[in-house]
């Protein structure tokens, strides 16, 4: 009867709405970290994600210019809002990455940027007005892999175990278009072997609980079976079948971003956005964040013991690209401190004897 | 008879070197015993002396001392073989006065040499040696096999797909004899595996590069062996055929390192790979600017300007020159298109036809590479490549010492 169940009705169901509407009112925010060579359509595909214009005015560099770069890092960041929900999204792009001749390492500035997004939080977490800590972990890592070869390649293999531990990696067979549906199956087929071999540790979505209904659970399946997601991105729309969709226009068909035939592309933007956003960020918050913290608390204390000085509560760590300068002039001051430290010790003692 | 004499371009006549310090040009360059069907009637149109006073009668087996041959002019190529007027025939049989033109009165059967030549070349066959290089998954063998419409690539000879990338580039050939309409053509592909795959491609080409001078060596030391052999067996690598990846934005570092060192000691062609990936405009762009930073390196590809020969030649290259880099696609499967089989690539949303010139430039490149420049490649690598290899080596050792066959003969060379 009704009038029981308001008795035994408390009403803390109503909690995720709360939830909600806090949430909606604060807004999100996510950071996306977007790796690979250039060519590979990876400003492209962030557009399509997004259904933004994130690079209009980007300038590409013909090879000349190019001979010197090292690999940036640089950062898009656009508000975007949608029924009402306010998301700040992150874009980090990594141009230059794997394009020199000798990619040795490429991906130092990469890893140094994550550790120092882990730091800045652990800094602001430790620190006293933790109101408003901003956010700048990366929560995604997506890693684009060339469709032309035969599977990894030794600098995918060395990126994704530089970078497995430190924040979540989604490859993404980029270009799918490149590839008839044979050649992708084997393609999917041997990036699965060789990760696999390699123990690389990609992002995995969770499992669904079982209490799920069969259809949902499918889903899931489908979605596991079909990483690694090949991907096409599109920033032009094409008519097809009497709509107007976004694609590629060639002059043997028309390839359609978001037919699932086509590509994964459906599959990738449901995962990212729709589905596992918040997973991501849990694990980026739980699992890489943890690890950084648990790694740089064990440096700090193993460097207590060996110090034998008390080391102050907020921990200084080293800047990862020391300035030699800075350094030197560090070390001057140092030196200048303790003599000075020394003279004072000694007129103090001879202050004392004078004393006596 | 002494007016008949035509000069056989068929031994080895040597021009003088160093006159200039890089390439030699083509006027100067001498005639190897092989091909010298299309050149020598071409030598015989433009020059008309069916016999020199200077010259010996000459065959096949002897050698001339260094001769200085005119320059001859450079005019557009005649309609007939009709003797210009810009050299009077010295011996007997042209009819008329001295200078001025001269008609033929009658029909001697000169041009029946191309019919003789053409027997002599179906009998003996020749070579041809082309060599790939990219990065591995480029569509490297499989665009191979289409040009040659047969399982000509290492990977279709048995050899089992290596599952590892190999640590250094290593030089991998196979050969294969095919026929067509009579011809014979024994033909080589030369694989590069390996070539920027790695992380740290630093020097990469330099198994490359060494490979291609240990090909002109192996022909220098054969020539001037005091007893050489009558055909000298030619590995020389003819033609290189560099695999661009089809990113749209531009050339690769690795790219234009690669082309700068090696478009100087040999024929290269570059291709965009798989360009089924890039749609009609993004093709258009991508090709523009691969053509722009090939000019701002200086990367000579072939046909390279300073070989074009005459005005028509240079007015075929140039069209050629501009539709370079060919952006290609390969395929050995075929598909029912219209009902049509064509060899094609067979996705949901199309077929690509590799031979259809609206979907790539396959044709272009089969027709250009094979039907109309494979004779020239050749020559190309014989008397440029290899004479600047060959004067190089010479110049540096002060002379290079025959290499006799055991009968202590220490006869120096007349190089």
């Amino acid at each position: 009867a009704p009038q029981s169940l308001d008795k035994e009705y408390v009403g803390f169901a109503t909690l995720p709405n709360q939830v909600h509407r806090k949430s909606v009112k604060k807004g999100f925010d996510f950071t996306l970290l977007v790796a690979g060579e250039s060519g590979l359509g990876k400003s492209t595909l962030v557009n399509s994600l997004f259904l933004t214009d994130l690079h209009k005015d980007r300038k590409l560099l013909n090879a000349e210019e190019r001979i010197n770069q090292t690999v940036e890092i640089t950062k898009h960041t656009v508000d975007i809002e949608e029924k009402g929900v306010k998301l700040k999204l992150t874009i980090v792009d990594t141009p230059g990455f794997g394009d020199a001749v000798n990619n040795t390492e490429c991906w130092k500035p990469i890893t140094d940027y994550i550790d120092q997004q882990f730091e800045q939080y652990f800094r602001d977490e430790s620190g006293l007005n933790r109101k408003n800590i901003q956010d700048n972990r990366v929560h995604c890592c997506l890693y684009f892999i060339p469709p032309f070869g035969h599977g990894l390649r030794p600098v995918d293999v060395q990126f994704m175990k530089a970078l497995m531990e430190k924040v979540n990696v989604v490859p993404l067979i980029s270009k799918a278009d490149c590839l008839t549906p044979g050649e992708m199956k084997k393609m999917k087929d041997r990036v699965r072997e060789e990760t696999d071999k390699y123990g690389l540790k990609v992002y995995q979505f969770p499992d669904c609980d079982s209490d799920e209904d069969e259809e949902f659970k499918q889903q899931d399946r489908e979605l596991k079976e079909s990483t690694p997601f090949a991907v096409i991105g599109s920033n032009t729309v094409v008519e097809a079948r009497g709509q107007r969709v976004r694609g590629r226009l060639y002059p043997w068909g028309i390839v359609e971003v978001e037919n699932p035939s086509h590509c994964d592309f459906v599959k990738l933007r449901n995962m990212l956005i729709r589905t596992h956003m918040h997973d991501l960020k849990d694990i980026t918050c739980d699992v890489h964040y943890e690890n950084y913290r648990a790694q740089c608390i064990q440096q700090m204390t193993s460097k207590l013991t060996q110090d034998n000085r008390v080391e102050s509560p907020i921990p200084i760590l080293p800047l990862s690209t020391p300035d030699v300068e800075t350094e030197k002039l560090i070390k001057m001051k140092d030196e200048e401190l303790r003599r000075m430290q020394e003279m004072l010790q000694k007129m103090q003692q001879q202050m004392h004897e004078q004393d006596l | 008879d002494p007016g008949r004499r035509m000069r056989a371009a068929s031994s080895l006549l040597l021009s003088p070197r160093g006159t200039r310090p890089g390439h030699m040009t083509r006027h100067q360059r001498p005639c190897h015993p092989l091909w010298t069907s299309v050149a020598f009637v071409r030598h015989l149109q433009r020059t008309d002396s069916f016999s020199s006073p200077l010259s010996p009668k000459l065959d096949m087996s002897e050698m001339v001392p260094p001769e200085v041959r005119p320059k001859p002019a450079v005019p557009a190529k005649p309609a007939h073989v009709v003797p210009s007027s810009a050299h009077t025939p010295h011996g007997p049989g042209a009819g008329g006065p001295g200078s001025g033109g001269s008609t033929l009165l009658g029909y001697i059967g000169i041009d029946t040499i191309i019919e003789q030549m053409r027997k002599k070349t179906m009998k003996t066959g020749f070579d041809f040696n082309i060599m790939v290089v990219g990065h591995s998954g480029l569509g490297k063998s499989t665009l191979v096999n289409t040009l040659f419409k047969s399982q000509v690539s290492r990977k279709s000879a048995g050899w089992s797909r290596d599952e590892k990338i190999p640590k250094t580039v290593e030089i991998k050939s196979v050969s294969h004899v095919i026929e067509e309409g009579g011809v014979k053509m024994k033909l080589t592909i030369i694989d590069t595996p390996g070539f920027g795959d790695q992380i740290n491609n630093n020097n990469c080409w330099e198994p490359i590069e060494k490979y291609i001078n240990e090909q002109y060596e192996k022909f220098l030391k054969e020539e001037v062996n005091i007893a050489r052999k009558k055909r000298i067996p030619d590995t020389r690598v003819h033609c290189c055929l560099y695999f661009i990846s089809p990113t749209g934005h531009s050339l690769r570092q690795l790219d234009i390192e690669f082309m700068k060192h090696l478009s100087r000691v040999v024929n290269l062609i570059p291709v965009i790979a798989k360009s089924d990936t890039l749609t009609p405009d993004e093709k258009t762009d991508f090709k523009q600017r691969v053509r722009k930073e090939l000019e701002i390196c200086g990367i000579e590809f072939y046909p390279q300007k300073e070989f074009d020969e005459d005005t028509e030649d240079k007015s075929d290259n140039d069209k050629i020159r501009e539709a370079m880099p060919f952006a290609v696609v390969g395929s050995d499967k075929e598909y029912q298109v219209n009902s049509k089989r064509v060899l094609g690539r067979k996705s949901p949303w199309g077929v690509v036809e590799v031979e259809n010139p609206n979907h790539c430039e396959f044709s272009l490149l089969r027709d250009f590479l094979i039907r109309s420049h494979l004779q020239d490649l050749k020559e190309v690598t014989h008397n440029i490549h290899y004479e600047t290899y060959r004067a190089k080596r010479l110049n540096d050792n002060g002379g290079l010492h025959p290499i006799s066959t055991g009968v202590g003969d220490t006869q120096e060379s007349n190089l």
